[in-house]
């Protein structure tokens, strides 16, 4: 019933009818198909690509950042130690305050930052109110924000790492000066002094750990 | 009473409109994908909420892993094949013309140069095998150095992407940086994966 006459040699008189076939066909195994493909791609693909963290290292040729052009109440200077501690104090002092923190996103060193550079934070943040309510394009405040961020009275983060800091902690406190809008800073190599002024610190008073 | 009576129905469905969407999505993820380079370690990257993208072409990456090593690369054969000669003229080794192509598609290299020739000699699944020591950073033998170099005169476009483990030791980097300095590059990207602004 359902063959097809094929050839010539069948065309003794009688009319073949033709049965009307249905023009369904199975489509489960194709479907198979596609499915096991998209696995496939799904899995090899990347689609989220890396971000970029940019930075510009000072020049290194024989003029190191010069401190003394920095204001003294500008100034700040973190260093990062082992065990994701960070010291940090202000100015440029002989005989600094050095304080320890942590990463903690509301009592660490995200604190210290927008407590410094508050006018600075305060200031972007009314740009962004006026690029929500469609007074500026993004361009101009993008334009805004780099002027607030390296204006004349703009913080100076100095970044500085002892030995046993990881690569994650000068990751995040990068991160950190990006979200605080710190648009001045620069990672330098760190002064013994400093790592005297750590490990006394270290030894005077065991770290007072912000409640939980 | 007369009993309802119900109708027999196919349990077959009709597997057109699921056909559609499943060749829809197949178009989808054949259009964007692109492919996972093969990388020599697994690198663990931190999260920044910087929204820029690494670029796609004219990047050098330099990969350092937990354990410190080392690890360099650079898009475009092409300038692989230059940056090799200029390597190899500076060494006093010269590549034959298949290591060449070899090396053209090797995506990372952590293998000291003077291990170069037998490494390129060796088949694609051997050389997953091998436990690469990492490229040489300290200042007696800073090849990373070298290969900067070399790439640069093979490329003067590219810029540096340094991606770099979570956990690796802060001097490891700091000496990268260094070296990066040198040669008188100094502005470089960090890789870093999304997150999210708490202040947005």
């Amino acid at each position: 019933m359902a063959e097809i006459n094929t050839g010539g040699g069948g065309g003794k008189g009688g009319k073949t009818r033709s049965k009307k076939m249905s023009t369904r066909i199975d489509l489960t195994p194709m479907v198979d198909l596609g499915f096991l493909l998209i696995t496939f791609f799904m899995l090899t693909t990347t689609l989220s690509k890396p971000q970029a963290l940019p930075i510009v290292m000072p020049d290194k040729e024989d003029k190191p950042i010069d401190s003394t052009k920095v204001d003294d109440d500008l100034a700040l200077t973190i260093i990062l130690s082992d065990k994701n501690k960070i010291y940090y104090y202000s100015g440029l002092g002989d005989n600094p305050d050095v304080k320890q923190t942590d990463f903690d996103p509301n009592e660490g060193i995200r604190k210290v930052l927008r407590e410094k550079n508050a006018k600075h934070i305060a200031d972007i943040e009314k740009q962004r109110t006026r690029l929500r309510s469609k007074e500026i394009n993004a361009d101009e405040y993008k334009q805004e924000v780099s002027k607030i961020r390296s204006a004349k009275d703009a913080m100076f983060v100095f970044v500085k790492a002892d030995e046993d800091a990881t690569y994650a902690n000068l990751i995040d406190i990068l991160d950190e000066l990006l979200i605080n809008q710190v648009g001045k800073y620069a990672i330098v190599d760190i002064d013994p002094i400093e790592l005297d002024m750590i490990n006394g610190t270290n030894n005077a008073a065991p770290p007072v750990d912000p409640a939980p | 009473m007369a009993k309802a009576k119900i109708p027999r129905k196919s349990t077959s469905v009709d597997m057109t409109a699921m056909c559609d969407v499943a060749f829809l999505l197949l178009t989808f993820f054949i259009l964007t994908t692109k492919f996972k380079p093969d990388e020599a370690v697994v690198v663990d990257t931190p999260s920044s909420i910087s929204e820029l993208k690494v670029p796609e072409t004219n990047v050098l990456q330099i990969m350092i892993d937990k354990e410190g090593r080392v690890f360099f690369g650079i898009d475009g054969q092409e300038t692989r094949v230059q940056m090799l000669e200029r390597i190899g003229s500076k060494r006093n080794i010269t590549f034959t013309d298949v290591e060449k192509a070899q090396f053209s598609l090797v995506s990372n290299v952590g293998i000291p140069i003077g291990q170069l020739k037998p490494y390129l000699a060796m088949s694609g699944s051997e050389r997953g095998k091998v436990e690469q020591p990492g490229v040489p950073i300290d200042s007696l033998n800073n090849e990373l150095g070298d290969w900067i170099l070399a790439a640069r005169q093979s490329n003067p476009k590219f810029k540096i992407a340094i991606k770099g483990d979570q956990e690796t030791e802060y001097p490891v980097v700091k000496r990268v940086f260094d070296i990066i300095q040198d040669k008188n590059v100094n502005d470089f990207n960090f890789v870093t994966d999304l997150e999210a602004d708490p202040f947005k």
